[in-house]
């Protein structure tokens, strides 16, 4: 079944540059912020995310909602790419592809009563008249499991969960097939997030949209995502189908990732791998493979040679040299 | 040594000021009538009772009204001179007539007449000046705060320059160009102004962009300018009515300066900077002519500043809470 | 200073009351918390933001914010001594020497215009003339001993060129210079990475069995307390409502709420299906139910639950719930 993915990433790279001076400006070096990622999504379905800070997720993230554009490689949005787009075909884009963030107080415009801003995406792409507008409003509003009377607050008169509904509802505004989730639960309370997830899980089969879920708990990916991809230091070090990843874990670094997800149970003592020293500026990557400062089963040849992502079992790929067979 | 919080050694705490401990019976700090109403908020949080400044908004509303009905409170005319009553202490001192309250000026006009249509002047401009200045200010503020990069460079560059120029003196220079007038005026003064605003904007812009509503704006297909009008510009308006009331003394006193170096309206109209000007020679006999409408401005700059500084304490607050 | 683990009481908080008196009304955030830490142990305090957690460790270490906070009853027994009562100057020799204090975010907690030697100096002068190579002699101590590599180094470094985890170890070295027998970590890794965290978990548990000083946890993380905590208390709306041995509160939580909670959390092994939620929202502190304060959303609610707040029950050696239903007839 090679139904073409709703969204393809290539080859993608993002290399941020640093200058000193205003006219003349030098480039002092290069952040690698991501550094040739590959993956797909398929169309109603969930993608994990996993990584730690500096692992590049973000930049992808933005790279996919076109707020950023790669230094190399190319997405493509049901086949067609999505950068350099204007004018109509960049607004379609804009509609298909929507984002709900992380910090439920920083999403909505203080300023603006919850149902303008959630009938932003329909303002600005004229889509019907007032009452229209409105209507779709109250209808979003209720799809979020809240009351359509609430559309005349302002944001701070809701909790932290409801805002996330808000947010939720103004991506659901143009119809989208992708929205982008930006550890949508981490900043809310732990019984506030599980009535979100559930909300999100509904949705989805709802209304069949897609999710690029960029999450560090892997237990919530577990729950949410059909496929991981797990990121460090702007490289994909694995990535597969979630239950083969949770039954059989492969790359050093998912495993120490493993490790530390503290179950909520206590005494059960996994086998545990934890990762000595910090993480390595982006400015100046290690040599080789990248995890190899901080990889338990370092050999000689991670610190010279980079490991290429490869297929362990179908679907399932390591880029790390213990599994390379060679 | 008296050791500070630092000195022992827990990290600094972002939220707390000063250990408090358990007050017993907390005496209060010396609570007057004065305290509450011209400093609403150096009493402590406990004391809400008098937080609204009243008497500068007494003040205030005072000069407004003055401003605005002068032909229907004024008693003279402020340009009429009557030569015979020419510096007529006022009424309760000696030698001063009920005729002329505040007592007159060289030229025997009436000095409370003036300081009532002067207000006008003041305030007139003060409307102006902000307006020009301070719009200026808010859209090149929220421009280069917004945009970035070669714009914001450029526009900062701009902003330095206009600090770094001897404003009074290119006002000088203005009047003498352009000739003196309420014009000439309000072009210098705003040109003392843009320039802050512009910084001060600019910097509140420059955090706001970074908030995620602004981003999620531009995923739903929010053009720049669109942005910066729906959504930059609507949250930088309290920060803006802040910063305008409290430089409405600025260009009261820059009026009032200009006015007094010869370079603002023209006599005979009363401003309240050149009634300075006009007493300057006399202070010693006839201190009345200069000090009155000195006052006059003191009071009306204070109070300005104190309903400020308020406005600010009020609307910023939540601001951050947002 | 060197207490040995024993079990003996360390810190006794009996019925504590800390409010927030505000024009519209008195918050009542802190309403009546009773618990004991003993020497050598983790007592871990959970509960969901606005339940007052956090407060009630800034209750213990009386640095409320000045102005509308004030405890206005109960009392904080520090080795059987009321700290309550203490005079500021008495608090400030208390605060760090006796008890002492971790934050959520490295990033506020250390100036960012001292270096790190600084900073530890002040910790360790503490007011007395020391000489300078002494102190630092003891500032490198402190951060070797929480393993932070090549100290010398980083004591003429600034906060801003470390990470957070870096940043967070230091804060602990600061906080624990003082050797104070109860330390308070208010979501200490709650800003770090997942790996970070875990690091920094096993130091601060390798520090507590190295100098058998107590610690209460405060968090919201489930997996955090079953990892470190050996006691549980689970705060809800300014009181706590359950409270005992952790595998006990895993495995048999008793009070609605945390099962609820425990339930609510997604687990990493287990089948994939909605997960449990807690309808409603917390009461107002400003405006508390008479009765359980958990009764608006409890699914086992009766009609005794809304007339008075319930009674403590032993369920167990340790072990207590405020709940009528567990209380029985």
């Amino acid at each position: 079944m090679t139904a073409e993915p709703l969204l393809r990433v290539e080859g993608v790279r993002k290399h941020f540059a640093l200058t000193k001076g205003i006219l003349f400006s030098r480039t002092l070096g290069h952040i690698k912020a991501v550094d040739d990622i590959s993956f797909e999504i398929r169309a109603g379905e969930t993608l994990g995310l996993v990584g730690e800070s500096g692992c590049g997720k973000t930049t992808t993230s933005r790279m996919i909602l076109n707020l950023e554009e790669p230094t190399e490689g190319r997405i493509l949005l049901e086949g067609t790419p999505i950068h350099g787009l204007q004018g109509a075909a960049l607004a379609a884009y804009r509609a298909k592809v929507q984002a709900v963030f992380q910090d439920p107080w920083s999403s909505l415009n203080p300023r603006m009563t919850v149902g303008r801003s959630i009938a932003e995406a329909l303002i600005v792409n004229r889509s019907g008249d007032r009452a229209q507008i409105e209507a779709r409003v109250h209808e979003l509003l209720q799809q979020v499991g809240l009351r359509p009377d609430q559309a005349q607050h302002y944001p701070h008169e809701f909790s932290g969960g409801q805002r996330q509904r808000v947010a939720l509802a103004a991506a659901l505004a143009s119809h989208p097939r992708l929205i982008v989730l930006d550890e949508p639960v981490s900043a809310l309370d732990v019984s506030i997030r599980a009535q979100m997830m559930n909300l999100l899980k509904d949705i989805q089969t709802q209304h069949d949209v897609a999710y690029l879920l960029v999450a560090h708990d892997l237990a919530t990916v577990r729950h949410m995502a059909d496929h991981v991809v797990v990121m460090y230091l702007g490289k994909v070090v694995e990535q597969a189908p979630t239950v083969a990843l949770f039954e059989d874990v492969r790359h050093p670094y998912t495993r120490a990732l493993f490790s530390a997800v503290l179950v909520a149970w206590p005494g059960r003592q996994q086998e545990e791998s934890v990762l000595a020293g910090e993480v390595p500026s982006p400015l100046a990557p290690p040599s080789g493979c990248r995890f190899h400062t901080r990889c338990p089963h370092a050999m000689p040849r991670c610190s010279r040679e980079e490991p290429m992502l490869r297929d362990v079992t179908p679907g399932h790929a390591v880029a790390c040299h213990l599994f390379d067979g060679g | 040594m008296p050791m500070s919080t630092r000195a022992s050694g827990w990290p600094s705490v972002a939220i707390i000021e000063r250990p408090s401990s358990i007050e017993p019976a907390r005496k209060p700090p010396r609570y007057t009538v004065w305290r509450a109403l011209l400093w609403p908020r150096r009493q402590g949080a406990q004391r809400r009772t008098a937080r609204v400044p009243w008497v500068p908004i007494a003040i205030i509303a005072t000069i407004v009204v003055m401003a605005v009905f002068a032909p229907l409170l004024a008693p003279h005319s402020p340009i009429d001179q009557t030569l015979r009553d020419k510096l007529l202490p006022p009424a309760w001192m000696g030698g001063g007539s009920d005729k002329y309250l505040l007592g007159t000026d060289a030229f025997g006009r009436d000095i409370l007449s003036r300081l009532i249509y002067g207000a006008r002047v003041s305030l007139l401009v003060a409307l102006l000046a902000l307006t020009v200045g301070g719009g200026v200010g808010l859209a090149v503020g929220i421009v280069a705060g917004y945009v970035g990069g070669r714009v914001d460079s450029l526009l900062m560059r701009l902003v330095d320059a206009a600090f770094t120029f001897p404003a009074i003196l290119f006002a000088l220079l203005l009047a003498v160009t352009m000739g003196q007038g309420l014009g000439t005026l309000v072009i210098a003064v705003s040109l003392l102004l843009w320039a802050s605003f512009a910084r001060v904007i600019r910097g509140e812009v420059l955090s706001l962009r970074q908030r995620d509503f602004v981003a999620l704006a531009r995923v739903r297909g929010c053009s720049a300018p669109r942005i910066m009008l729906t959504h930059i510009l609507p949250n930088v308006l309290n920060t803006f009515m802040v910063l305008v009331t409290l430089n409405i003394g600025v260009v009261v006193i820059a009026e009032a300066t200009l006015s007094f170096l010869g370079a603002g309206i023209p006599p005979p109209t009363p401003t309240w900077g050149l009634m300075i000007s006009e007493g300057r020679g006399r202070i010693a006999d006839a201190w009345w002519v200069a000090l009155i409408p000195g006052l006059a401005i003191t009071l009306l700059v204070l109070s300005v500043n104190l309903f400020g500084d308020w406005l600010r304490d009020r609307l910023d607050p939540r601001l951050r809470q947002l | 200073m060197t207490p040995a683990p024993s079990g003996e009481t360390i810190l006794e908080v009996r019925d504590l009351h800390t409010h927030f008196f505000l024009r519209r009304g008195v918050v009542r955030a802190v309403d009546g918390v009773s618990f004991s830490l003993r020497r050598g142990e983790v007592l871990g305090l959970v509960g969901e933001s606005g339940c007052g957690k956090s407060l009630t460790a800034l209750s213990l270490m009386r640095l409320l914010p000045k102005g509308s906070a004030r405890t206005i009853k109960g009392e904080v027994l520090l080795d059987g001594d009321n700290i309550l009562d203490r005079t500021p100057d008495e608090m400030r020799a208390i605060r760090g020497r006796r008890i002492s204090m971790v934050l959520q975010d490295p990033q506020t907690s250390l100036n960012p215009v001292f270096t790190i030697g600084e900073q530890l100096r002040e910790a360790i002068v503490r007011g007395y003339r020391r000489a300078r190579s002494e102190v630092m002699k003891l500032a490198a101590a402190a951060l070797r001993r929480v393993e932070i590599a090549a100290p010398e180094q980083r004591l003429g470094q600034y906060p801003h060129q470390m990470s957070g985890g870096m940043k967070q170890r230091v804060v602990g070295a600061i906080a624990i210079s003082g050797a104070p027998g109860v330390l308070i970590a208010d979501e200490p890794t709650t800003a770090l990475d997942v790996t970070i965290q875990l690091q920094y978990l096993k130091l601060l548990k390798r520090l507590q069995a190295d100098t058998g000083m107590a610690i209460l946890f405060i968090t919201h993380d489930f997996g955090v307390v079953g990892r470190m905590c050996d006691r549980v208390a689970v705060m809800y709306a300014g009181r706590i409502v359950e409270c005992g041995p952790v595998q006990q509160i895993f495995e048999a939580p008793q009070h609605p709420y945390t099962r609820a909670l425990i339930a609510s959390v997604p687990k990493m092994t287990g089948p994939i299906g909605r997960l449990t939620t807690i309808e409603g929202q917390p009461p107002s502190l400003m405006d508390l139910p008479k009765g359980c304060r958990f009764a608006s959303r409890c699914p086992q609610v009766e009609a005794r639950c809304l007339d008075a707040y319930p009674v403590t029950v032993r369920v167990g050696d340790q072990h207590t719930v405020d709940c009528w239903k567990v209380a029985g007839s």
